[in-house]
């Protein structure tokens, strides 16, 4: 079980708390009605399975109830961070640093 | 050697047990008796009883080999009733409790004479990969012939009969530092730690803590036994507030972030448990730090005719005599690679046993060990081997290889081995450190770990108890203490693969528990298993309940010596949770019976039961399916409320529709978002049937929404879909629609909803409300109001899910079934029935109002439901809007929700069922659909169905067919609305 | 048709008391209750609405004349009035800057306390319940068991526990069994 941080709650709380919500940073365009079929396909449908760091969301479902962001090692299952939705992807420079 | 009378090898003055705390308990049948403290082996061996199982595939007659977790011979079935049958358990570890039953496994007809021993003579005929290479076609073969084969050969224990009786608990836990082994390392630890005024939790998988300190005779701490400094050191600790001491609790389990799983054995060893009592507890530990501190397992050595009966492990022996005062014989060989060994032979002979000869494999032994051996007349051999034993059912003798290649001879009744000692890497492997070859003194040790997390002791290389102590201390960053220690054996070097002659007459066995032999491994090898994993696979090494903890190094050794690599170069197999066999019932715990899931009942459904109903369970509530009368069965019972119901009224209890709460000057504008059709155009106190999709376009939820105020919506969602509906909803709030200012409550339990159904309805409540004019010009079909029914604040619905005239009285849930009782009081006089879900299932398909996820299955957009009425044209955006302009969803040919009627009007479709266009083409027929709801509709006297069916709006009035195994099924494609098509009956 | 109401409240698990040497296990009686999601600006204007200043730290909680304020969210706050049992606190005119929702009925409670009141709860509650972790005064929602429940510590060894009402006949019997090994 892992010890997720919530940065709403400021503390670390046990992974039952949380449910897996997908990966993080696919914004819903304000047009939606302007994307292509492809770009729907691709906004919608495809995501990335790496072996390694992941960006992806997790609810506080059973805690404070939001939605957050976390940089996850796909191998180790180590959280990098965590940061609250809305906040901006962290930079390639940004997950280096963390990896240190 | 001075012998007790029913316990012959009992030895008086030896060991800690009370003599005068005896014990009854039989095995196979016959009666013993043993000592309170004993464990179930011990016992048996102070009877002079060794052999005490059969092998797995030969059959062969075995002993028990040591005093821990890692025997993988001796194990028994331990029965208290039938319920109570525990197979697979190592006497080795069971604790002796008055009037134990055990018995030996696998074994036909009796423990000496085993008939699957012919096995033994087979032998060519079981090598290694003998699985793989014999039972494999023809495929039939595997029910018939080749798994009863097996299950019958793989003997190991039976499973009890009956369920398990017991009562399993769990603990999650906390604290600043856990500390797993309760030896000289742990407890050192332990005591440092909690002088420091950290929270400690210290377990030991044993019944008393101090490890090999018990063993150990000669040790002095302080210049108390060590056995005594354990004991003191364990009272000190249960002293203390902030420690937490557990024995018989084995840490089996090491997760991410220092998450430590305790098994806790609490009644196993009581001869009759307090029924209050868990049999087992789990401890979920999330500890800051972990010092691991397991210590250290002997290895056996590799040698022709290593399995007999009496052949055990030296440190075994030297626990059985110390602690629980038992010889293994009277005369013993012992077989040494290690100092270890000549410790064990020296308390033996002390304690009167004769000690045959020292076989040291080692050239070089320390001059002290020789000369103590000398001063005790013991005979020596260095840079010598046994070759091979003899005895059937207990080792008699053994023929042994000097250095200068003459042959002897000994007569002995035990054989003990020293091989050397393999660190623990268990739980150091689980916490994701890989091991670390030490070249220097041939073993893994632990590797770093990504956790906070130590291995001190034994299980970190140590073989020092004043390393180990320093050691202990620095890890939980105490002070270094000067502590007195005297008389430790070092249990540096050993021997790992084959001892002696590469070549063995006989079988040297490497892993006892699945008979896998030296010559096994080899054959591996050659036949091309170069991987390790490959090789434990195809042997079988390793993979008995034991888990290889004795042979998995010898297994490697072995190995690597025939492909001419290092032993780091194959590597060790995967260390695996759990670490020792642990119980189901230890992981169910508390999460069975009433206690698995929550059962959800209405605040009407005593009412529902006080009545006769029948139940049915939907997502986790328990709902009334039907009320039936007299002697009805379901088919009456449900034509009977729905008749009524179009006839007269029903009352039924919806209140496990999901409602939430969505508030705030953003509501409408949230409400367009989420729901294909518009809101903001709404008049606040009328209501409106909406769709909410998935971004893909396709039906997620659906249901009735009322508008209380511009700013406050009463929404409902279907049973099962209230949390996760309410979860899409917080998610696109939350991260999509940030600034909306709306929020959401669920208020699913906070109102109990009583629909009142048919023309009587009105009639019915109307005198039960106030506040609230409910004639059908003011409150006309799909309005709601906040008013008063029976007093109580209420939020009213005219809203029907029957196609009647209808009402929804939501209250607070705690009136609910007092308000129920008073309309009931009004309907029944008037010919009213209470009807369950079964009737509502009826009367909303005789009316084609779908049930998501039972006529939509995630595939099934808004148009394919012919529901294009509830999707906005003209809104900008809503979630599902884009999905639904993708070329497979705009396409011909899709399938589409129809009405089907039967030709036979009295055949009613499963549902389920394929709908196939020709009932004559060849098999595998094209299926074209399938059906989606079916019921029998008294009203309309014949079988309705709704079904999704290839460009089924295109086939109206066409014949299909749904082909059945007996028989095939003509049916007439027809819209979904089969009883009063033109609505009429809902505005009366 | 009378205003006053003629209906009986009935509590889900009205009366129910259990006890043995470690936990005390009870039904906490009806309460009033609301549920608030609002803005800072919000909270503050609810809070005066019904005299009771709302706390503004995540977890914290804040008590006043049977009132209780438990903040749950960033912008979450559970109410209980377990004097006016009967009394909505859901102010009549709408507020742009909040949402107050009543759910009195939607939850039930329990009172744990005693020297194993937090090893009960540790039963099936992942949630590390030591003073120094879950201080008094602190609230949380977390899960016991299967169940979504709020915590709210009242005292060093008493917690109040709310749960969903159909989910308190799961969560009674489950605390129940826990307390068996409450001493331990
Ligand atoms: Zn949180």
């Amino acid at each position: 079980m892992l010890l997720i941080h919530c940065p709403y709650c400021e503390d670390d709380r046990p992974e039952l708390e949380f449910s897996h919500a997908g990966q993080a940073h696919i914004v819903r365009p304000t047009d939606m009605d302007g994307l292509s079929d492809e770009e729907f396909e691709a906004m919608f449908f495809i995501r990335d399975n790496p072996k390694g760091i992941i960006l992806e969301r997790w609810r506080h479902s059973m805690g404070c109830g939001r939605f957050l962001n976390a940089v996850r090692h796909t191998v180790t299952d180590k959280f990098l961070k965590t940061y609250k939705a809305g906040q901006p992807r962290p930079t390639d420079k940004d997950i280096e640093d963390l990896l240190k | 050697m001075t012998k007790s009378s029913s316990q012959p090898y009992r030895i008086k003055g030896a060991g800690t047990l009370s003599r005068a705390r005896t014990v009854q308990f039989t095995f196979d049948g016959k009666s013993y008796e043993g000592l309170e403290g004993d464990t179930l082996a011990s016992a048996l061996l102070a009877n002079g009883v060794h052999l005490m199982g059969r092998s797995f595939k030969y059959h062969r007659p075995r002993g028990v080999m040591s005093a821990g977790v890692e025997e993988p011979s001796a194990l028994m079935n331990i029965t208290r009733d039938n319920a109570r049958t525990n197979p697979n358990v190592r006497a080795s570890v069971q604790e002796l409790y008055d009037g134990m039953k055990a018995e030996s496994q696998n074994r036909f007809p009796s423990l000496s004479f085993d008939v699957g021993a012919v096995n033994s003579l087979l032998s060519p005929a079981f090598v290694a990969g003998f699985y793989y290479k014999t039972f494999k076609w023809p495929a039939k073969a595997w029910d018939k012939l080749y798994e009863p084969f097996i299950r019958r050969a793989a003997g190991l224990g039976e499973s009890p009969t009956e369920e398990d009786p017991d009562r399993y608990s769990n603990r999650f836990a906390h604290c600043d530092v856990l500390i797993i082994g309760g030896g000289a390392a742990g407890l050192m630890a332990a005591k440092t730690a909690a002088a420091k005024k950290q929270s400690v939790i210290i377990c030991d998988e044993n019944p008393k803590m101090g490890g090999w300190l018990l063993a150990d005779s000669d040790v002095r701490i302080d210049g108390k036994s060590g056995a005594q400094w354990a004991a003191d050191t364990v009272a000190e600790l249960q002293a203390m507030d902030n420690v937490r001491v557990l024995t018989r609790t084995t840490g089996f389990g090491y997760f991410q972030q220092n998450m430590v799983a305790l098994n806790e054995r609490v009644t196993d060893h009581l001869s009759r448990p307090d029924p209050d009592l868990p049999r087992e507890r789990m401890w979920q530990v999330r500890a800051k730090k972990v010092v691991i501190a397991q210590g250290s397992i002997e290895r056996h050595m590799v040698f022709s005719g290593n399995d007999r009966p009496g052949v055990v492990l030296a440190g075994a022996a030297q626990m059985w005599l110390n602690q629980h005062g038992v010889a293994v014989g009277h005369t013993v060989g012992v077989y040494a690679a290690c100092d270890t060994g000549y410790a064990a032979a020296f308390d033996l002979y002390e304690a009167g046993v004769n000690v045959a000869a020292i076989i040291d494999h080692r050239a070089e032994v320390s001059e002290d060990l020789l000369d103590q051996a000398k001063t005790h007349g013991i005979e020596v051999h260095t840079n010598a081997n046994i070759t091979s034993t003899s005895g059937r059912l207990r080792i008699n003798g053994m023929t042994v290889e000097t250095s200068n290649g003459e042959t002897k001879e000994f007569e002995v009744d035990a054989l003990l081995m020293a091989g050397g000692w393999t660190p623990s890497l268990h739980l150091s492997s689980q916490s994701r450190a890989k091991p670390a070859w030490d070249e220097a003194t041939q073993r893994f040790l632990p590797g770093v770990s990504p956790q906070d997390c130590v291995n001190i002791g034994g299980c970190n290389g140590l073989d020092d108890l004043d390393a180990v102590f320093a050691e202990a201390i620095k890890a939980v960053g105490g002070k270094k203490t000067k502590i007195e220690i005297t008389d430790d054996v070092s249990t540096a070097g050993g021997a790992i693969g084959i001892v002696g002659p590469e070549e063995h007459k006989g079988k040297a066995f490497v892993d006892f528990q699945n008979d896998v032999t030296a010559k096994d491994i080899k054959l591996a090898v050659r036949e091309g298993m170069h991987s390790i994993e490959h090789v434990k696979r195809y042997t079988t090494n390793g993979m008995a309940t034991d888990q290889g903890k004795l042979s998995n190094m010898h297994g490697l050794a072995i190995a690597a010596k025939l492909l001419g690599k290092s032993i780091p170069e194959v590597g060790l197999t995967t260390f695996r949770a759990p670490y020792t066999p642990t119980t189901f019932g230890s992981f169910v715990g508390h999460d069975r019976g009433s206690l698995f899931d929550p059962n959800r009942k209405t605040p009407i459904h005593d009412w529902a039961v006080e009545q006769g109903a029948t139940f049915e369970p939907v997502s986790l509530w328990q709902r009334a399916w039907y009320f039936p009368k007299g002697d009805e069965d379901m088919h009456s019972a449900v034509d009977r409320e729905c008749q009524t119901v179009r006839k007269a009224a029903g009352v039924f209890d919806a209140s496990t529709l999901g409602k939430i709460e969505v508030v705030g000057p953003d509501a409408a504008a949230f409400m367009d978002k989420m729901y294909t059709n518009g809101w903001s155009k709404l008049k606040a106190g009328r209501a409106k049937y909406g769709i909410m999709c998935r971004e893909d376009g396709f039906i997620y939820d659906d249901g009735v929404v009322g508008k209380l105020s511009d700013t406050r919506f009463h929404v409902t969602t279907t049973t099962g879909g209230a949390p996760r509906v309410l979860n899409h909803m917080e998610d696109y709030l939350q991260t999509e629609f940030p600034d909306m200012q709306v929020w959401l409550t669920s208020t699913t339990e906070q109102w109990a909803t009583i629909a009142v159904q048919g023309p009587k309805a009105r009639e019915i409540i109307e005198p039960l409300v106030s506040g609230a004019n409910i004639s059908d010009e003011k409150f006309p079909h799909m309005s709601v109001i906040e008013c008063k029914v029976c007093g109580v604040p209420a939020r009213l619905f005219r809203i029907s899910f029957t196609g009647e005239l209808g009402f929804e009285i939501n209250v607070p849930a705690g009136y609910g079934r007092a308000v129920w009782e008073a309309v009931w009081d009004r309907a029944e006089p008037m010919g009213a029935c209470a009807y369950g879900t079964e009737a509502m299932h009826v009367l909303r398909a005789e009316k084609g109002y779908i049930i998501v996820g039972q006529d939509t299955d995630g595939t099934v957009t808004p148009h394919d439901a012919d529901l294009s009425w509830a999707v906005a044209k003209s809104k900008p955006d809503y979630v599902g809007k884009r999905g639904l302009q993708r070329p497979d969803l705009v396409a011909d040919g899709r399938r589409q929700l129809v009405g089907l009627k039967t030709k036979d009007p009295n055949k009613v479709l499963e549902e389920g069922a394929q709908i196939v266009r020709d009932p004559e083409q060849a098999i595998p027929m094209k299926m074209i659909g399938f059906v989606t709801s079916s019921y029998w509709s008294g009203t309309l006297g014949q079988s309705i169905a709704m079904a999704v069916v290839e460009d089924g709006f295109n086939m109206m009035g066409k014949s299909l067919y749904v082909p059945m195994p007996d028989e095939t099924i003509e049916v007439e494609v027809t819209g979904t609305v089969f009883y009063d098509p033109k609505g009429e009956k809902l505005n009366g | 048709m009378a205003d006053s109401i003629t209906a009986e409240r009935r509590e889900i698990v009205a009366g129910f008391k259990f006890a043995n040497n470690a936990v005390s296990i009870e039904a906490a009686p009806a309460a009033s209750r609301t549920n608030l999601r609002a803005t800072t600006a919000g909270a503050k204007s609810f809070g005066k609405s019904i005299s009771l200043e709302l706390p503004t730290i995540m977890h914290e909680t804040a008590s006043k004349a049977g009132r209780h304020a438990l903040k749950l969210g960033p912008d979450e706050w559970l109410l209980i009035d377990t004097k006016n049992i009967n009394d909505s606190m859901v102010p009549r005119l709408a507020n742009k800057n909040f949402s107050a929702v009543d759910i009195s009925h939607r939850n039930c409670a329990f009172v744990i306390s005693g020297a194993g009141a937090a090893n009960t709860l540790n039963t099936a509650c992942p949630r590390d319940l030591s003073l120094a972790a879950f201080p008094v005064g602190t609230c949380s929602r977390t899960l016991f068991g299967k169940a979504e429940v709020v915590l709210y510590r009242t005292a060093k060894d008493t917690f109040r526990l709310e749960c969903w009402r159909t989910f308190a006949t799961y969560v009674r019997d489950y605390l129940m069994d826990g307390a068996k090994d409450a001493h331990i």
